[in-house]
């Protein structure tokens, strides 16, 4: 049985519609990437498995469980974190007490700790005692990625953790994904980026104006087909 | 030059009374920029609450303290979670309008209750009582006073900066949504954070009831202080209420001490002139 289960969301605006039934799933251990332009609907689609936007209960199953009428802190609770676009780091925290925020709806004992995450981005223990606002951004990321992982989620959503980031920076944050596959948290990737997200999804969607436009492993998805999938056929 | 001195400490430990007022706004206006009108008259509440426990069950008004904060704060945890709650977003308008009502109803309810008599809070040999400070005589309930405020502003901070409610305090006054994410529900921390307020507000009202009489319609003019010390040290900063709630009792006991008239008079004045050098007080957030 999938992990989670989205089946047919729709999810609006007032009165406009940014989703329009959106069928996906994600197995225990699996990463997936979703990508697509720019207003494609990724972001939304985040959002609401997060609890941020509230849909039909049972648009959203997560093992078993609907979640999408859910608010965002029980859903963080039931071990669904996120890293939000614009890392969102709290400004009157300090690096440490970003990191350690992130755990207070949910107390799981696993894989990573203050210790790990330290272990993980060095440069953040380094840091540690700054006020978040001092870092820079692919540090804020790191400290955004670590603020998700510390409450040691079954699944991990990441929301366009590239953007406005050095490619060598990119590289760095992308190097935790071979780690946490072998703690076996699950794991959707939202990118604008398509390179480094193919990279390191098991399967892909392809989002365009709120609908899925195409599945699939990385291997088996033509440049061409992704080209039509994101932008529309020529 | 005794009495220079003496009038000195007077205003210093006044001015831990007015801190006292002014923590419990601080509080509620730093977690989430609400400005209480109401806080008053909450205050003049809890020492009618104080009160009445200390007439009806005889008991002693420290206790009857301790028995009326968790009662307050279960009133503010109560007030915020159904009522203000309901308040807050992006216009400033509502919660404004919704506690100055509230503060309309906490006053009528209580001249229902109590009458316009004026009361005081019996703390029996402590009223008199005083210490010899060198050559002055310091009273005993104004030393606990100012002791009290420096332990709550002490409290407030290390819970503010050293406990994981105090983490989220501050995370969700910077961002509800994100802190949401963080497992945090930000309609029960507002709670908590009034029920915190309210604690306060309970130990405020055991030393205005204990030091001079009052009556359900002396609030608002508590509260114009408790908001001059709070803008004064700078809106959310702990430790500059305190400074803020100082200035302002050593410039009214200094106006009493030149002209009586002049008490409440020359405690505006401090206020304007430390707003006109420092528009945004002593003690500014980096990031308002």
């Amino acid at each position: 049985m999938a992990l989670l289960e989205i089946t047919d969301l729709t999810a609006r605006y007032g009165d406009f519609q940014a989703l329009f039934g959106v069928d996906m799933t994600l197995d225990p251990g699996e990463t997936i990437a979703v990508v697509g332009a720019n207003g494609a609907g990724k972001s939304t689609l985040m959002r609401s498995i997060a609890g941020v936007l509230n849909n039909a209960a049972d648009q959203i199953v997560f093992d078993g469980l609907p979640i999408g009428a859910m608010s965002a802190a029980e859903v963080m609770s039931l071990g669904i974190a996120m890293v939000p676009e614009g890392r969102r780091l709290f400004p009157s925290l300090s690096v440490e007490e970003n990191l350690l925020i992130g755990k207070y709806g949910r107390a799981a004992s696993g894989a990573w700790s203050l210790e790990t995450i330290y272990g993980l981005f060095p440069i953040l223990k380094e840091r540690r005692d700054a006020p978040a606002t001092a870092l820079s951004g692919g540090q804020q990321q790191m400290a955004a990625i670590g603020r998700a992982l510390i409450s040691n989620p079954r699944i991990l959503l990441c929301d366009e953790i590239s953007l406005g980031l050095a490619p060598v920076v990119i590289r760095d944050i992308y190097a935790i994904f071979p780690r946490l596959r072998e703690t076996g948290a699950s794991v959707v990737i939202v990118e604008q980026d398509i390179g480094q997200a193919l990279k390191v999804a098991d399967r892909v969607y392809c989002m365009m104006e709120g609908r899925v436009t195409l599945t699939g492993a990385p291997a088996e998805l033509t440049r061409e087909a992704i080209h039509a999938a994101y932008f529309g056929a020529p | 030059m005794v009495s220079l001195a003496d009038t000195l400490i007077q205003g210093v430990l006044l001015g831990g009374l007015y801190a006292l007022f002014a923590a419990g706004l601080s509080l509620i206006f730093g977690v989430m920029r609400l400005v209480n009108l109401a806080h008053g008259d909450l205050i003049v509440l809890a020492a009618f609450l104080i009160l009445t426990l200390v007439t009806a069950l005889g008991l002693n008004a420290f206790v009857a303290t301790l028995i009326a904060a968790p009662i307050m704060f279960a009133i503010g945890y109560a007030l915020q979670a159904q009522v203000l709650n309901r308040t807050l977003g992006p216009d400033i308008l509502p919660p404004l309008l919704v506690t100055f009502g509230l503060s309309i109803v906490i006053q009528n309810g209580l001249l229902e209750a109590f009458s316009a008599d004026s009361r005081r809070i019996n703390v029996g040999w402590l009223e008199t009582a005083s210490l010899p400070l060198g050559p002055i005589n310091v009273g005993v309930m104004p030393l606990l006073t100012f002791a009290s405020a420096l332990a709550v502003i002490v409290g407030l901070n290390q819970l503010f900066y050293r406990t994981a409610l105090g983490r989220a305090f501050r995370a969700t006054s910077d961002d509800k949504v994100t802190a949401s994410l963080m497992g945090i529900r930000p309609d029960r921390i507002f709670a908590t954070a009034t029920g915190i307020a309210m604690v306060v507000a309970a130990i405020a009202a055991l030393y205005l009831g204990a030091r001079a009489n009052f009556d359900p319609t002396i609030g608002p003019a508590r509260l114009i202080y408790a908001f001059e010390a709070v803008i004064i040290g700078g809106l959310g900063s702990m430790w500059g209420t305190l400074a803020g709630g100082v200035i302002i009792g050593v410039a009214q006991t200094f106006g009493a001490a030149i002209n009586p008239e002049w008490q409440i008079l020359l405690g505006h004045v401090a206020f304007i002139a430390v707003l006109l050098i420092k528009p945004r007080g002593l003690f500014p957030r980096a990031t308002d």
